[in-house]
C-alpha cells in the first residue's frame, strides 16, 4: 500500500476537513447545506430548536449554533463553506467571522487583512 | 480543429457578487479589483471563445458531502445557479455544449481519470462570479464545460494531479474535430483562510511566487503536497488547484497578456491572469 500524503499536519490554527471531520460534522454540515433554500432559512430561524433536532445534531453542534460560535462548530465538525450559509442567516460576513475566530474587534481584523496587503 | 486560445485565472470570493449588485465597482475599496477586468474583456473581444471551459470548486451547491467526486464534468444542455444562502444575485443560466463535454469525458476517461459525469447540475460563484466579471452584462457569448475540482474535503487531489488533469483536458478539447475556439478559466484563491483561529492568513510573497510561476515555470506548485499548499495559501487558498487545471491545458511557453493582484477584497488576496500560448 502507498503511505498515504499526510494532510494532517499542524498548522497551527487550523483544523483540515478531512474524513474524521465530515465524519463528526456530517449532521451539522447537512443542516447547513439545507440552508441555501430560503424556505428553509425561514424554518430555522422560525423554529431552531425543531430545526436542529430534525437534522439530528448532537449536543456539541447544538450549543455551537446556540453559541454563534464559529471555532465551536469547526471543532463540532463544521465546514467552512456550509458554516458560511449559516452566517449567512445571522447577516454576517466573513469578517465578522474572522474577527469572532482572531478574539479582534471586526475593524482590527480589517486593518490585519490591509496589512498583508502592504 | 479546437483550439485553446488562452486561459483566464482569477479569484471568485461571493462578495464580488454583492458589490456587482450594489454597483459598488468604483468604489475605492473594489477598485484595484475590478479595475483588473476591462483588459480582459478586450482580450475576450479580440479572441472571441466559442466555448468557455471552467475549472472550479463547488462550495455545497451542486454538491453536499453525501457524494464529494475528486473530478466531476458536466455534460448538461444548461447549467443554472441557485440560491447559495447569503443574498447574492442569481445570474442567468449558461448554455452548455454536451457534445463536447462527453467528448472530454471519453478523452479523460481513456487518460484514466475516472472522472464523475453530471447530466444535472447547478453552478455556482465559483463560475458565475468569474463569468459575470468577464461579461458585465450576463449575455453570455459562449457555451460553458464545468470542470469541479474537489478543494472541499481532504483529501484532496495533488497539485502534480491537478495540473497533469489540465494536460489531459488540452489533449481532449484539440482532438475535438470541430472549429471552436476555447477559453480555460480557473477560479479560486489566491491565499486565504476563513476558518479557525488563523483565519485571515494571506500569504502574499507565496501569491506572487506561484503567479510568476504560471507563467515561467509552470509545474512550480506541484513540488508541494495540498497539506503545504494549505500552509503556505491557507485553508482556501488551496482553490488554486483550478488555477493548475487551466494552466496544464496550456503549453510550457505561455505569454502573459494581462495580470492583477490586489490585497484584500473580503478576506482574500485577489489575483487574475490572463496566458496565451505561444
Amino acid at each position: 500500500m502507498t503511505k498515504p500524503k499526510a494532510h494532517h499536519h499542524d498548522i497551527p490554527g487550523t483544523v483540515i476537513f478531512d474524513g474524521v471531520q465530515a465524519r463528526k460534522g456530517y449532521a451539522l454540515n447537512k443542516m447547513c447545506y439545507s440552508f441555501n433554500e430560503d424556505a428553509n432559512r425561514r424554518a430555522f430561524v422560525a423554529d431552531e430548536d425543531a430545526y436542529c433536532a430534525s437534522y439530528g445534531l448532537n449536543t456539541q453542534q447544538r450549543e455551537a449554533i446556540r453559541a454563534r460560535n464559529v471555532l465551536q462548530l469547526i471543532a463540532a465538525g463544521g465546514n467552512a463553506y456550509y458554516l458560511a450559509k449559516f452566517a449567512g442567516i445571522l447577516g454576517l460576513d466573513m469578517q465578522d467571522i474572522g474577527a469572532q475566530q482572531t478574539g479582534m474587534t471586526k475593524d482590527e481584523f480589517k486593518a490585519k487583512l490591509l496589512k498583508a496587503g502592504a | 480543429m479546437a483550439k485553446i486560445v488562452g486561459t483566464i485565472t482569477t479569484s471568485h470570493v461571493p462578495a464580488i457578487g454583492g458589490a456587482i449588485a450594489k454597483g459598488k465597482q468604483k468604489d475605492p475599496y473594489w477598485a484595484p479589483f475590478f479595475d483588473g477586468f476591462p483588459p480582459v474583456r478586450e482580450w475576450l473581444a479580440k479572441v472571441k471563445p466559442d466555448v468557455i471551459v471552467c475549472a472550479y470548486n463547488d462550495h455545497g451547491l451542486n454538491f453536499f458531502l453525501d457524494k464529494m467526486p475528486t473530478f466531476a464534468v458536466g455534460a448538461c444542455e444548461s447549467y443554472s445557479n441557485a440560491d447559495e444562502g447569503w443574498g447574492i444575485p442569481v445570474v442567468p443560466p449558461f448554455q452548455g455544449d454536451p457534445a463536447l463535454s462527453w467528448h472530454i469525458i471519453e478523452s479523460l476517461v481513456a487518460e484514466e481519470f475516472d472522472l464523475v459525469t453530471c447530466q444535472e447540475m447547478v453552478v455556482d460563484h465559483a463560475l458565475t462570479l468569474p463569468m459575470a466579471l468577464c461579461y458585465p452584462d450576463q449575455k453570455w457569448p459562449v457555451r460553458v464545460v464545468p470542470v469541479v475540482v474537489n478543494t472541499v474535503q481532504a483529501p484532496l487531489p495533488s497539485a502534480a494531479r491537478c495540473y497533469k488533469l489540465g494536460q489531459a483536458l488540452r489533449r481532449a478539447i484539440e482532438s475535438w474535430p470541430h472549429d471552436v475556439r476555447v477559453v480555460v478559466l480557473g477560479t479560486g484563491g489566491l491565499s486565504h483562510q476563513l476558518d479557525g483561529e488563523r483565519a485571515g492568513f494571506i500569504n502574499k510573497e507565496f501569491d506572487l511566487q506561484f503567479m510568476d510561476s504560471m507563467v515561467n515555470n509552470p509545474a512550480w506548485a506541484t513540488k508541494y503536497s495540498t497539506a503545504e499548499l494549505v500552509e503556505l495559501s491557507g485553508t482556501q487558498g488551496v482553490e488554486l488547484l483550478n488555477w493548475l487545471v487551466a494552466r496544464g491545458t496550456l503549453p510550457e511557453k505561455v505569454a502573459k497578456v494581462h495580470s492583477n493582484y490586489h490585497i484584500p477584497i473580503s478576506n482574500t488576496a485577489s489575483g487574475l491572469m490572463v496566458l496565451e500560448p505561444v
